[in-house]
């Protein structure tokens, strides 16, 4: 679909909130809190792809509302959102998607955010029928941007330092029935799944959506046998970028290595494994890999594509 | 959409109802091929086909309006038929959205809705049904929203919630089944109620299917066919009203076959819903009466062949052993021994 800009809000020098209508000011269909929406933001040599939380009420089908951060050393998409795009502009969109609904057993919710990592617990907020304990961790210089956006309430919580929320006593003084859902970088949520696992949390009771992720690295060769075409991954593209680019279009969801839709047989090489989706055994294997996010050990790859 | 209903026929006791030579040319027939085993036969739920009833995301025919009273009969003699446990709140409001905007978008002379903000207006002309109310506030219906809804809709409906790495069926509107209970299978996992089905389990049908429905993507529905024979066409063959319906199949005979027994094809669709993230489940029920099946050649060619050679265990399972033999002896009758072409299509414009 297409989506118009509609509005630009800076909330601090970093962060900044997007409103997207339907071009054609058709409504747009539903979408869940926890649901992301995939962006196609043009860049000087091509359109990047990038995933953001909906911060907005499900029930607002005029109107979504994304805030983004500026990443430092930015691929792309978030430079453009901040130094570029305007009022009027329009972006194509798919249909939102949800790998981070609401778990509906929960007797209570205990959510756990750090960083732009808050943007689905604002969703959450506004739609949860249980009762809720938020504890958000952020940088002080964020403090006043996110404040902004967090109810005053005695079961909402900031922590301007990650060391002045004592994780270990608060997963251990849980009511029965209580579901964790984390969203952070990846060094935060490792550290909340490390400590609920120690506690003895049970697995279906903890929740992650995966955020940010997807950076670059050493770049290296991809084979893909059956197209018999040979490319090159550079450092600042993800493979599953490098395959699009060649104007291949295998099928793909989350773009962040948690669906599991763009999982590609590997046939040699060794792949640097950085999804959420393959098991431990599956990894092990090297025998399949999630383009969308993960990279090579080995200069080269051979996929089964 | 072209929607011309009948008045009320009824699906029990004198079994009035019949099939138009329109209802029989658009009826979904489900075998491509002149044989039939399992597969994951799921395919996208997109408007077209080779019938009409794959236009609509959910299809309704002539026979809406007695589909309907029938429905009210069932729930009326058992209010376990719908069950929706109470963690599926927005899975309900969920379905009414889906529903009350579908059927507005795809047969806009029978039914009408217009929202102000939060506040509805659905207008139901076939059965009579004007209401406004509150979408969030089940207070402001007469029924609680999936049971509102599903009630104006032909086909059974169950609501899956996703969790674990499974699937749950832990609600449904469900009186037109093929010899299930939703009372019995309510808060079972996708392996538990698929447990009775032979054969396909061996060969990792439900793996796949499963793994497949975990990452249905909203906006995406997909579709797919399944089949059973009925005697007499009736809706409610369930295992708690056996009593009435199993000695009506001991009573099929060479004379009354072809006058009494049905195919009956059911036009599943899976839909994401996207408050809850749950599936819809859409089970959308078609009954055909061999003596109107066989008026297409192509399709009694087929029918023929695949009863015939079909697994003893597929068989059994779909309830036709005590009348199997009977059945190919009136199939064969129609069949004379020409080629079929591959695919559904009925491949007449008339009868």
């Amino acid at each position: 679909m297409k989506l118009k800009i509609t509005g630009v809000v800076p909330l601090s020098p970093t962060i900044r909130e997007f409103l997207l209508a339907d071009a054609e000011g058709a409504p747009l269909p539903t979408a869940g809190a926890g649901a992301h929406i995939m962006l196609r933001i043009p860049g000087p040599e091509r359109m990047w792809k990038n995933a953001y939380s909906l911060v907005s009420s499900p029930e607002d089908h005029h109107e979504y509302k994304i805030i983004v951060r500026r990443v430092e050393h930015s691929r792309g998409g978030s430079a453009w959102l901040h130094d570029h795009a305007a009022i009027g502009d329009m972006l194509e969109a798919e249909t939102p998607q949800n790998l981070f609904p609401i778990p509906l057993l929960a007797y209570k919710h205990l959510l756990l955010s750090a960083g732009i990592g808050i943007t689905p617990m604002l969703a959450y907020l506004q739609v949860l029928r249980k009762p809720f304990e938020l504890h958000h961790c952020g940088k002080l210089e964020d403090a006043g941007a996110f404040a902004g956006l967090l109810p005053t309430a005695p079961n909402v919580f900031m922590h301007t330092n990650r060391n002045a929320l004592d994780l270990e006593y608060l997963l251990a003084h849980q009511t029965l029935g209580t579901h964790l859902s984390v969203c952070g970088p990846a060094s935060f949520m490792d550290v909340v799944l490390q400590t609920a696992q120690n506690l003895g949390w049970p697995g279906a009771k903890v929740h992650k959506e995966s955020f940010g992720g997807a950076t670059g690295g050493t770049p290296f060769i991809a084979h893909l046998r059956r197209s018999n075409i040979t490319i090159s991954v550079g450092a600042d593209e993800s493979l599953l970028e490098a395959i699009e680019t060649a104007g291949l279009t295998p099928p793909s969801l989350c773009r962040g290595g948690a669906c599991g839709v763009c999982e590609t047989a590997l046939l040699d090489g060794v792949p640097d494994h950085r999804d959420h989706y393959l098991s431990d055994t599956q990894r092990a294997c090297n025998s399949a890999i999630m383009p969308c996010v993960s990279r090579a050990k080995t200069p080269e790859l051979v996929l089964d594509i | 959409m072209n929607l011309i209903l009948k008045p009320a026929e009824t699906y029990r006791g004198d079994y009035s109802v019949r099939n138009s030579d329109a209802a029989i040319l658009r009826f979904p027939f489900p075998f491509p091929e002149d044989s039939y085993m399992y597969s994951v036969n799921i395919e996208p739920h997109v408007p077209g086909g080779p019938s009409v009833a794959y236009d609509a995301a959910f299809d309704l025919d002539e026979h809406y309006i007695g589909e309907c009273a029938d429905r009210a009969i069932t729930l009326a003699d058992d209010p376990m038929r719908c069950i929706v446990m109470p963690h599926l709140i927005d899975a309900e409001w969920d379905t009414l959205e889906l529903l009350m905007e579908s059927l507005a978008k795809d047969y806009p002379e029978q039914f009408v809705l217009t929202k102000d903000g939060a506040v509805w207006h659905w207008v139901n002309h076939p059965l009579g049904i004007d209401q406004k109310f509150t979408f969030g506030d089940a207070t402001t219906l007469p029924y609680p929203p999936f049971e509102f809804i599903t009630r104006q809709v032909q086909g059974d409906f169950t609501l899956q919630d996703q969790r674990d790495n499974n699937l749950f069926v832990e609600g449904g509107m469900v009186t037109a089944q093929a010899d299930w209970s939703l009372n019995f299978d309510a808060g079972m996992s996708f392996m538990e109620w698929h447990a009775p089905v032979p054969l396909a389990h061996q060969s990792g049908v439900f793996e796949r299917a499963l793994a497949y429905l975990l990452r249905l993507q909203y906006g995406k529905p997909v579709r797919r066919l399944n089949w059973t024979l009925t005697a007499n066409p009736r809706l409610d063959t369930s295992p708690e009203n056996y009593p009435i319906w199993g000695p009506e199949k001991a009573a099929i005979t060479p004379e009354n076959v072809g006058e009494r027994l049905c195919l009956r094809v059911e036009l599943q669709t899976l839909t994401r819903l996207p408050r809850s993230n749950a599936i819809l489940f859409g089970i959308r029920g078609y009954l055909i009466r061999l003596e109107e099946l066989t008026r297409v050649k192509k399709w009694s060619r087929r029918m023929h062949r695949l009863i015939r050679d079909l697994h003893p265990d597929i068989a059994t399972y779909k309830g036709m052993s005590g009348y199997r033999q009977t059945i190919i002896d009136y199939l064969g009758s129609f069949d004379d021994g020409a080629p079929t072409s591959s695919g559904t299509a009925s491949e007449q414009t008339s009868l």
